[in-house]
């Protein structure tokens, strides 16, 4: 996957990177275990400064989408749940009204919002089934 | 962390305008320093300071824990500064200019100047004076670099190139960058450059730094709200850290740095119908902050987590 930065976007460099890898691990076009590029790589390739680079892995890390392994570089995580399956709904069910409103403001039908959404969810590749229930 | 550049009320005049107005500016070791302002702000004054070609009326500086008044040859070795245009002997050729810088440092190495110029393709035998714009400045760039400087100062290094020659300085500056403990002072008027290569900026108004913090706690930091109003927008609207304004009829557009619960207050006060917060990018930002009412600006500071770093250019 080829990553880019856009300095006339309203959104900074290290966010701009964070959505393009968390969107790249939603659409499966960066699997569990695959390597990213090297800090000093990326920070060449996109001519960024290295910092910025690192603090996007950084919040990655801590965020569980990715994971440091000591001397041999920064792979894509395996998916984990901290929350609760129903604090996980909250929050998915936070965004999806937010998303809703608009479609009802810009005059969407249900079935055309619908419609819309199985076309676009075909982008993405979703767990076969939902992950167990976290401990924690 | 250490000072590797370190300035206290440095000050110029020039007749009576202060062009440098007690600047204390602190820059530590492995920092990529953007030095921002618009023309006739006081970087370059300020830098030309720091290298010892104009003399502060008041106040003073050092580089490297050295006082810039007294600076051993070895110290002044161990910085590299590219001046404004790329100003070189147009009478040598390529290799005569590298050959001749030589003579005047201890330490040089030469396989990366040679790197250098061989990455840019820049042909040996040619007069510096039948170069391009962006060629002259690829062989400063391989010039100031060689010595293996620890502290790099340039002033407005991409001014004049094209796009595509001016990425290419950027990635060899991002290489400088990777070897440890380099710090870099730069000066530039492209905002997307700055953004790049940049983790802390610092932005000269009148000859005053009124802002110096991270890059992105700028952007983050300086805010547009537009408000609407069901009848006409309330005049003379004012609260901390209001850089501009501007009244639309029914709309008022606000420019706020260091947006918080206390303008947040000020503003919903006014009971507007809505507000709408605008993020800005790195340039639109700069350009809100810098031409607004200059005499009212808020500063704009925050800690490294080194004592140093307050500043106190408020009384200013």
């Amino acid at each position: 996957m080829r990553f880019t930065c856009d300095t006339s976007s309203r959104t900074p460099i290290y966010r701009q990177l964070i959505e393009q890898v968390r969107s790249g691990v939603a659409r499966g076009r960066l699997l569990p275990g695959e390597r990213l590029p090297s800090v000093r790589q990326l920070s060449r390739e996109l001519v960024v400064n290295p910092n910025t680079i690192a603090r996007a892995y950084t919040e990655l890390e801590r965020d569980g989408t990715l994971i440091t392994q000591q001397g041999r570089g920064v792979f894509v995580a395996e998916p984990r749940n901290d929350l609760t399956k129903r604090a996980r709904q909250r929050h998915l069910e936070e965004q999806l009204e937010q998303l809703i409103v608009e479609a009802v403001h810009l005059g969407f039908s249900a079935d055309e919002f619908v419609a819309l959404l199985h076309k676009r969810m075909e982008q993405f590749a979703f767990p076969s089934s939902s992950p167990s229930e976290a401990s924690s | 962390m250490t000072d590797v550049i370190r300035t206290d009320g440095l000050t110029k005049f020039y007749g009576t305008k202060c062009v440098v107005n007690r600047l204390n500016l602190r820059i530590q070791q492995g920092q990529v320093y953007g030095f921002l302002g618009r023309n006739g702000a006081g970087k370059s004054t300020t830098i030309k300071m720091l290298m010892g070609m104009v003399q502060p009326d008041s106040g003073g500086a050092e580089l490297l824990g050295e006082s810039i008044t007294d600076m051993k040859p070895e110290t002044r070795g161990r910085i590299a500064y590219i001046a404004e245009g790329h100003p070189l002997y147009n009478w040598m050729t390529v290799a005569e200019a590298v050959r001749f810088s030589r003579s005047f440092h201890r330490q040089w190495n030469n396989t990366l100047a040679e790197q250098i110029l061989d990455h840019f393709e820049l042909p040996r035998k040619r007069k510096l004076r039948r170069l391009s714009n962006g060629q002259r400045a690829q062989v400063s760039l391989a010039i100031a670099v060689a010595p293996e400087p620890e502290l790099l100062i340039l002033d407005d290094p991409t001014l004049g190139l094209d796009t595509v020659v001016r990425r290419d300085f950027l990635e060899s500056l991002i290489q400088i960058i990777q070897r440890e403990g380099r710090t870099i002072l730069f000066s530039s008027h492209i905002l997307g450059d700055v953004e790049r290569v940049a983790d802390r900026i610092g932005v000269m108004v009148d000859g005053v730094l009124r802002v110096d913090c991270p890059t992105d706690h700028f952007r983050e930091s300086v805010k547009k709200l537009v408000l609407d109003f069901a009848g006409p927008a309330p005049e003379d609207f004012t609260c901390p850290g209001l850089v501009n304004s501007w009244n639309l009829g029914s709309q008022l557009e606000l420019v706020l740095v260091g947006y918080d619960e206390e303008q947040r207050a000020a503003v919903e006060s006014l009971e507007p119908r809505n507000i709408e917060i605008v993020d800005l990018n790195l340039e639109e930002a700069f350009i809100e902050y810098t031409r607004g009412r200059r005499r009212s600006l808020p500063f704009l500071a925050q800690e490294t987590g080194d004592d140093q770093s307050t500043r106190d250019q408020g009384a200013a």
